[in-house]
């Protein structure tokens, strides 16, 4: 990694907007830290942090109702935590996107984080969610373009998985 | 034998008010708001009280996802009057949902919580509520602005002024008897067709 700050994250965030997203749900993450702050910025959207990420999935299913976009934005281990919750999603076919930051893999230092990590991609497509994984800069935002036309056009489930190559291990 | 005992600081009065008179009593004219009702029992009786409205969403499934689906939904239209109805296992299951709803303050979201103290879909289980925990307290404790309970006939008419008035956001626990909640055999929708109607009944 440079140290050079990269920016996608900043590009990203413009990305969500010029299509409209207006409730940005999370449970923090240093991934998602420029995403997060940028919303708290913004008059015009709901930055809205939640106690456990599967509350998110309630709240993006609710936003559409209510002819809002929302994104949900977790770490991985916080796909754990929305299981069930995804048979909302799945069953009323709700446009869904989530933006997962990836541990538990690529150069991973903290033995706690394998489990869940590797157990992202199956337990989401168990769940009829579609994976994407940006594995660098330059795929962030066609993976997320990609997906918001895949889930507010096609009201599919989508969840793009920020990887461990691309934001870096944490160093332990 | 392994035995669950009241906690020692229960201390709200026995539920006296049947859910089947209670409900319809508080929300009067549910043609004011739009609704999201939990699984099974609140689900039903909302069904049951709106002739089943495409204003109101109703879960038979996803436990827990009542207050959140509210709190997008409240937030995405700032301008309608929006009401949750949920039982208490349902809300306890996502209680730190009161936590993230408070933050956001959303000016124009009531949350009724029908406590009848039991899992009434299996079994009639005694509830955490029903053991003594205290709803009202930690909304109250989560920073709800306006938090009341309904324990009698006495407590209705406070409760039916803030359904009805609103202009805040408010946590009512409607405390009720075990029993039955109003069934009249709601057809219970394929998911998707339920969200499908709820959104062109409000965004055409």
């Amino acid at each position: 990694m440079s140290d050079a700050k990269p920016n996608w994250p900043t590009e990203l965030y413009d990305l969500l907007r010029a299509n409209g997203v207006t409730q940005f749900a999370y449970v923090p993450d240093a991934g998602h830290k420029v995403l997060i702050d940028r919303s708290l910025a913004d008059p015009e959207v709901h930055s809205i942090p939640l106690t456990t990420e599967e509350e998110g999935v309630a709240m993006v299913a609710g936003a559409d109702l209510g002819g809002a976009k929302a994104v949900l934005l977790m770490q991985s281990s916080g796909v754990g935590n929305c299981i069930n919750m995804l048979s909302l999603t799945q069953g009323c076919r709700f446009p869904f996107l989530t933006l997962v930051s990836m541990r538990g893999e690529f150069g991973e230092g903290n033995p706690w984080q394998f489990p869940m990590g590797q157990a992202v991609e199956p337990v989401l497509k168990a769940m009829g969610v579609i994976v994407l994984r940006a594995e660098q800069p330059s795929d962030v935002i066609t993976c997320v373009s990609a997906a918001l036309t895949m889930a507010f056009q096609c009201r599919q489930q989508v969840a793009v998985l920020l990887t461990q190559r691309l934001i870096g291990a944490k160093k332990f | 034998m392994a035995k669950l005992n009241k906690l020692q600081s229960a201390s709200l009065p026995d539920a006296v008010l049947d859910r089947r008179q209670a409900v319809p009593a508080l929300i009067e004219n549910p043609d004011d708001f739009l609704m999201v009702a939990g699984l099974a029992g609140t689900a039903w009786e909302l069904s049951a009280l709106t002739q089943e409205s495409p204003r109101l969403f109703g879960l038979g499934g996803a436990m827990g996802a009542a207050p959140m689906m509210g709190l997008g939904l409240a937030l995405a239209q700032p301008k309608k009057r929006v009401l949750v109805c949920t039982g208490d296992g349902e809300l306890l299951m996502n209680v730190g949902a009161l936590a993230t709803i408070a933050l956001q303050n959303p000016p124009n979201l009531t949350i009724i919580c029908v406590d009848n103290g039991h899992y009434g879909e299996t079994g009639n289980q005694d509830s955490h509520t029903g053991l003594g925990v205290r709803l009202d307290v930690i909304a109250a404790g989560c920073g709800f602005p306006v938090v009341h309970v309904i324990n009698t006939e006495a407590d209705m008419a406070e409760g039916r002024r803030l359904v009805r008035e609103g202009g805040g956001l408010a946590f009512i626990l409607l405390r009720v008897k075990e029993g039955p909640a109003t069934h009249e055999g709601k057809k219970n929708l394929v998911p998707h067709i339920e969200r499908d109607r709820f959104k062109a009944a409000l965004l055409g």
